[in-house]
């Protein structure tokens, strides 16, 4: 049997991959996509905790974490559409009309 | 059952209110104008306000098997949300232009967004907070790229839904870990059982990365570099609504998850929130120094009040709760009212940008001058306005909680927040220079809805800073339901 | 109790795959060397819904794909929660205390939905014919 704590660890794993993907990367899209992997990483924490607790709640979670993340997906990349088509670049460091 | 529904009334309110406009504007022909719309969104916010107004006569309790709850503490945010919201329509419908076509979705995206953020304030399980986390954020990551046929508004908007959606993923990853430690996720339960833990250590993780998302909706210090381009980005009486009512909201769940689901830590977050606080007032007011733009002038100012309202979570739990309660009613009467002069003396395309821009403004709108004038007083917080009775709130609680230091930190801070807020006040009050492009600059008129706006604004901030033992009885009530 | 170790539970993944490779490499392979190959320019063309490929297909597209896309990642997730409904509709009515429960609140969901789908027929985000919609 897999202990559980290996799936935490993945978990865990799949976030800060998210974290260092969404600081480093310098494609809109690619952020999008970290943000993503986070939220990924999170679903499977709580898929997780639903094991150890047999509680159906943590899945429920899940799926509306999945819908939440759908409706973000498609404002963001609408968002990224109005950016392209104003500024024609997707590349973070061009971006940068408003600074400090 | 029955109760069940009216414990969610205003929430529905608000958007049976969305649907009714967003299906009105589908129906119109594609060219027809759309300003009409306010006459379904603010009566819709008002009948709100006032269903939130009778959830009063119900008992406290929860509602939908423990998910909302009903207490004087949500009413309290409900109506001031259900407020500004109401402000905030008013101010769009006579400033954004005539013949925008994108109108019924602005109206109906405010009233989604206003119904988030009542949700919030309301709820009582972390699967809804979630979720009406995220239907206030959705809203209003649109809402701040309105413009978007400017460079700006697109980027603006970009800039919000990345960073915001970045600090969601910290916030559900604290709720994941809080589910783990504790198996609930509902806050009474998880309270329980965080009180009884043995082992503090996932959930004191998941308390960290909770912060992480909630510090950053409201926009306090390691957490705020989103604020100055999203306000200069978004167009101003967006601004007037994002920069009050999802912080409002926000800060009902910070106080919610400090001092409801896990006050026995408290002797780690208070430390903790110390330094934020003193952390946002320096670097909010140290930056809004330099600024040359009106309204990042004013985000960098809205980092820092957010500073001192964190400054009240140094107190005692009655005081602190209280204060902060009473906090932020008075900033968002008087930060709403700024951005709504703001909004009508730069215009709504913004061609008069800068601080400079603003000199002679009261030579040329007497009115709007004074008014600019009268929440810059309030914003440094100088008595009979409600900024000084929030900031005195605040720090007396702070004090009262042994944080004198805080207080002290605060106290200086207002004194240099003073300068860039004075500075404006007297390039407002300056003559104009005799140069054509200041004399040919059009009075900035004021239609009918947006001077009520004005007027309410107005008077809730001399109210809140002549009489407010009544707003303050309603936020001891409100933190009183909440322990 | 010796049940088979752990990791034999992987097992039928395992030759699923194989399987699944070995099929479609083999009936390749096995068209490749068994049937008779006689190419002619008329062969290679394309042929009935065959369209002439032209250009890069790096090139751009009409955003009204991305608008498609979008409007399929939303109604595509919006049909999750029915599934949960459905599992336990029958228990709802002992859970709530109230009969049609379950019913109306999918009633109510489905009403959501509707609305949504309106308001994009109505601006005009699925006519791709006609240029009113304000893309």
């Amino acid at each position: 049997m897999i202990p559980l704590s290996w799936y935490l660890l993945l978990s865990a794993t799949l976030f800060c991959l998210g974290i260092v993907g969404f600081l480093v990367r310098r494609n809109l899209i690619t952020i999008f996509m970290s943000i993503e992997l986070m939220l990924n990483g999170v679903n499977l924490s709580f898929v997780t905790f639903a094991h150890q607790w047999h509680l159906v709640k943590g899945q429920i979670f899940v799926f509306f974490v999945m819908v939440v993340a759908a409706a973000e997906a498609a404002v963001g990349l609408a968002i990224i559409i109005a950016i392209f088509r104003a500024r024609a670049t997707l590349a973070v460091d061009r971006i940068d009309l408003m600074k400090l | 059952m029955n109760t069940d529904l009216l414990r969610i009334l205003p929430e529905t309110i608000l958007v049976v209110a969305g649907i009714l406009v967003m299906l009105i504007d589908a129906s119109l022909p594609p060219r027809a104008q759309r300003r009409g719309l306010i006459w379904v969104a603010a009566p819709g916010t008002m009948l709100a306000l006032w269903a939130s107004l009778i959830q009063l006569r119900l008992d406290p309790g929860t509602a939908f098997f423990g998910a909302v709850e009903t207490s004087p503490f949500t009413i309290f945010f409900h109506v001031l949300i259900c407020g500004i919201v109401l402000v905030a329509l008013l101010l769009a419908y006579d400033t954004l232009p005539r013949d925008s076509h994108h109108q019924g979705e602005f109206y109906a995206l405010v009233l989604f967004g206003a119904s988030g953020m009542c949700l919030l304030t309301g709820a009582v399980e972390l699967l809804v907070v979630f979720i009406a986390l995220e239907i206030s954020s959705i809203s209003t990551y649109i809402l701040a790229g309105y413009r978007k046929h400017t460079g700006k508004g697109p980027e603006a908007a970009i800039k919000y839904f990345l960073l915001g959606s970045f600090a969601t993923g910290f916030l559900l990853y604290g709720i994941a870990l809080i589910f783990g430690a504790t198996g609930s996720t509902q806050i009474y339960e998880v309270a329980h059982k965080a009180a009884s833990a043995q082992n503090h250590t996932f959930i004191v993780l998941a308390l960290m990365l909770m912060l992480v998302g909630i510090l950053f909706k409201v926009s306090a210090a390691p957490f705020h570099v989103w604020t100055p381009d999203v306000y200069e980005g978004a167009p101003s009486p967006v601004v007037a609504l994002l920069s009050t009512a999802p912080k409002a909201a926000a800060f009902a769940l910070l106080l919610r998850v400090l001092y409801q689901m896990l006050p026995d830590l408290r002797s780690l977050w208070m430390p903790l929130l110390w330094v934020i606080a003193a952390a946002s007032m320096t670097i909010g007011n140290l930056a809004a120094l330099r600024q040359q733009n009106v309204k990042r002038m004013l985000a960098y100012s809205s980092i820092a009040h957010a500073g001192y309202l964190l400054a009240a979570f140094a107190g005692l739990a009655d005081k602190g709760i209280a204060a902060a309660a009473f906090y932020i009613a008075a900033y968002a009467a008087m930060n709403v009212g700024i951005f709504a002069v703001v909004t009508l003396i730069s215009g709504y395309d913004e061609h008069l940008p800068l601080v400079a821009d603003f000199r002679g403004v009261l030579y040329r709108s007497p009115l709007l001058g004074s008014l600019l004038i009268f929440f810059l007083i309030s914003l440094i917080g100088i008595p009979f306005t409600g900024g000084f009775f929030g900031k005195f709130y605040s720090f007396s609680a702070a004090v009262g909680g042994g944080a004198v230091v805080l207080a002290i930190i605060g106290l200086l801070n207002s004194g240099v927040a003073a300068a860039y807020y004075v500075r404006l006040a007297v390039t407002v009050a300056q003559k104009p220079e005799n140069g054509m492009s200041q004399a040919a600059l059009p009075v900035p008129q004021i239609g009918v809805a947006v001077g009520a706006a004005l007027l309410f604004t107005v008077g809730a901030t001399l109210w809140l800073g002549i009489a407010p033992e009544p707003i303050l009885r309603a936020a001891e009530n409100a933190a009183h339901a909440l322990q | 109790m010796n049940p088979i170790p752990y990791h034999w539970q992987y097992l039928p993944l395992l030759i699923q795959i194989v399987v699944a490779f070995g099929l479609g490499t083999s009936m390749i392979l096995g068209s490749r060397f068994v049937g008779r190959h006689r190419n002619s320019k008329t062969k290679l063309a394309a042929y009935e819904c065959g369209v002439e490929a032209v250009g890069d297909a790096r090139g751009r597209f009409s955003v009204r794909y991305y608008m498609v896309a979008m409007l399929f990642i939303l109604f595509d997730v919006e049909a999750v929660f029915m599934m949960p409904w459905a599992v336990i509709y029958r228990k709802l009515p002992e859970i709530t205390g109230s009969r049609f429960f379950g019913f109306w609140e999918m009633i109510v969901y489905l009403g959501f939905v509707a609305v949504g789908i309106f308001y994009i027929v109505r601006k005009g985000i699925l006519d791709w014919s006609l240029d009113k919609a304000d893309l």
